[in-house]
């Protein structure tokens, strides 16, 4: 039996009575400490500097991806307009990628459903690196240096940073957030935030991951059942335990359990993103609801009735102004008897879902003719919904030969809750660009 | 080196923060951020070590079907996992939580949230016990391994 006997008895060895710890290590359990600053109470055998290099060499590409397609989901808002973006142009750098015209509709979806079903999916992962490191966070002495009160003090950012990245993003895509800030916000200068502090740390822990690879190979812990499975040699790292309980699980098995939850969250979520008959099976995605088989069932980010906009206010004397050089005001029958364009076309909401429809309409273009909008006008298109602001769209957007002023869906009107009498629709761009019940289309000077 | 680096990279977290809030109260989005890292260091983890804790405890009691045999602490721990994070990171649609906001929204009620998570819930431990029952009877098949 080991010199250092567990204060208490730990079931994990009532489990496997019979099997005792070894003593692992010269350090000694100190005496003065309590509950968690013991280092014999963390006792899983599996922790050590090879399981968490594993699992953070497996986070440093899923993270790029996110933090990517979430930076393309910023620039998509065209932030450098003040109202496009809650983040303000003042205070953020320049966009440096734009969707190409000649990319796809659904290119935007694509990317930005990317950014939210793989965010859910690396959610078992980081909370699986955390666990592999709680021993650090009693580790004693708290603080040995300025060096080293520096990195837990940067570690806490970075944990700190991390959850409420997740946090933020899970909470939007449920259109709920309790705290008493923009979420959008948050999300986005925190994303910066801990971008930095995870790089920062990924460099720094890379001669760790370096030296368990070497000294443990990279995949061969897997190979070993949860017979074979022994703790790692004796780190100074504080993750192996000095007082190691019999496993309960492989390195492998808690690697698969971990895979099979972000493959779970993968198939309750991604069916409201890919659409069609996938959403059935988006069982707990929050768009995830399945419609009729209508030509105007699909789903929409927000209802006419939420909107506060009325039958009343789209009937026959609804009018649509152009404004450019000239305004011209135009009624839904001249709307429908000028040239019309079919498109099919992909909404994608920044909450991660999407919907692709047959869209059918007069092209924004042909509006910005026919007013004679000025060269490199913004377009802003003001719409019925009571209090809210129209985004600035820039002249790449609007004079896309696929950018509509849709009056159609799958070969019927829009229904009021999908933008009658008109809404306009774009290629990649975020859901809520396409805006709906539009009353006036307006080609200002940049 | 790590020093400077160190310095570098708190500086930017802290340029970040000072944004989120420009002018505004720092002190209460610091406050967030730290609830957040008391609530899964303190609160999370040894909520589910303990809850681990008295599974095995639970698990240890039942008699083993099979001599060194795959162990059914883990059948019991992988659908609890997965169930688990599913409830964690759908809870405010589960739990109907601002459900009436939804409705306006979307046009949609929250019903079906609880029931499909039930749902998942029972086919995880059902697949679990399979696989356990499937590997409990290939074992005996071949005790000697």
């Amino acid at each position: 039996m080991s010199v250092n006997t567990p204060p208490k008895p730990d079931l994990r060895d009532a489990d496997r009575a019979g099997r005792p710890s070894r003593e692992r290590s010269s350090r000694r359990p100190s005496r003065l400490a309590a509950g968690p600053f013991r280092p014999e109470v963390w006792r899983s055998p599996i922790r050590g500097p090879w399981l968490t290099s594993f699992l953070g060499i497996l986070l440093v590409p899923a993270i790029a991806v996110i933090a990517v397609t979430g930076l393309i989901d910023h620039w998509a808002h065209y932030p450098q307009f003040a109202g496009n973006d809650t983040v303000g142009p003042s205070s953020d750098i320049p966009s440096l990628f734009h969707f190409p015209a000649s990319w796809p509709s659904w290119s935007y979806a694509v990317t930005q459903g990317t950014h939210v079903i793989l965010g859910l999916m690396v959610i078992p992962f980081v909370l699986a690196k955390l666990w592999s490191v709680m021993p650090k966070l009693f580790q004693r002495p708290l603080v040995r240096n300025v060096a080293g009160a520096l990195e837990r003090i940067s570690l806490l950012a970075l944990v700190a940073s991390v959850l409420v990245e997740f946090a933020t993003g899970i909470l939007m895509m449920e259109e709920w957030f309790p705290a008493n800030f923009d979420a959008n916000t948050v999300h986005y200068y925190g994303a910066w935030a801990f971008g930095t502090l995870f790089v920062l740390h990924a460099c720094i822990k890379l001669p760790v991951v370096r030296r368990a690879y070497r000294e443990r190979g990279a995949l061969k812990p897997l190979r070993d059942g949860l017979t074979q499975t022994k703790p790692e040699p004796p780190d100074d790292g504080g993750l192996v335990p000095i007082n190691p309980a019999a496993p309960t699980i492989s390195r492998r098995g808690l690697l698969a359990m971990v895979g099979g939850a972000s493959l779970a969250i993968f198939a309750v979520q991604a069916g409201e993103s890919i659409g069609g008959t996938f959403r059935r099976l988006a069982l707990l995605a929050p768009r995830g609801h399945v419609y009729g088989t209508g030509p105007n069932d699909f789903p929409v980010t927000h209802t006419a009735a939420w909107a506060e906009v009325t039958p009343a206010m789209t009937g026959v004397d609804w009018r649509l102004s152009v404004v450019g050089a000239q305004t011209v005001s135009f009624s839904r029958q001249q709307l429908l008897a000028m040239t019309q364009s079919a498109r099919t076309l992909t909404i994608a909401c920044t909450d991660g879902w999407s919907t692709t429809q047959h869209w059918t309409g007069v092209q924004l273009a042909t509006l910005a003719r026919l007013v004679d909008a000025p060269e490199g006008a913004i377009l802003r298109a003001i719409t019925l919904q009571p209090g809210q602001g129209a985004q600035a769209l820039v002249p790449s957007l609007y004079n896309d030969p696929r950018s509509l002023l849709a009056l159609q869906v799958n070969g019927v009107d829009i229904s009021l809750d999908h933008g009658y009498p008109a809404r306009v629709i774009l290629p990649n761009v975020p859901g809520n660009f396409n805006t709906k019940w539009v009353s006036e289309l307006r080609f200002e000077a940049a | 080196m790590h020093l400077l680096a160190h310095l570098v990279g708190l500086a930017i977290a802290a340029f970040a923060v000072d944004r989120i809030f420009s002018g505004g109260d720092v002190k209460e989005l610091l406050v967030l951020y730290l609830a957040f890292v008391i609530a899964h260091d303190l609160v999370f983890v040894p909520a589910y070590t303990g809850l681990d804790r008295v599974c095995r405890a639970a698990v240890a009691r039942l008699p083993r079907p099979i001599r060194g045999g795959p162990p059914v602490i883990n059948h019991v721990r992988a659908p609890a996992v997965i169930s688990g994070l599913l409830l964690i990171i759908y809870l405010p649609l589960i739990s109907r939580r601002n459900e009436g906001w939804y409705f306006e929204l979307s046009g949609h009620y929250l019903t079906r949230y609880l029931g499909n998570w039930l749902l998942i819930t029972a086919v995880l431990f059902l697949a679990s016990g399979l696989i356990y029952a499937t590997r409990v009877a290939r074992a005996r098949l071949r005790p000697a391994r």
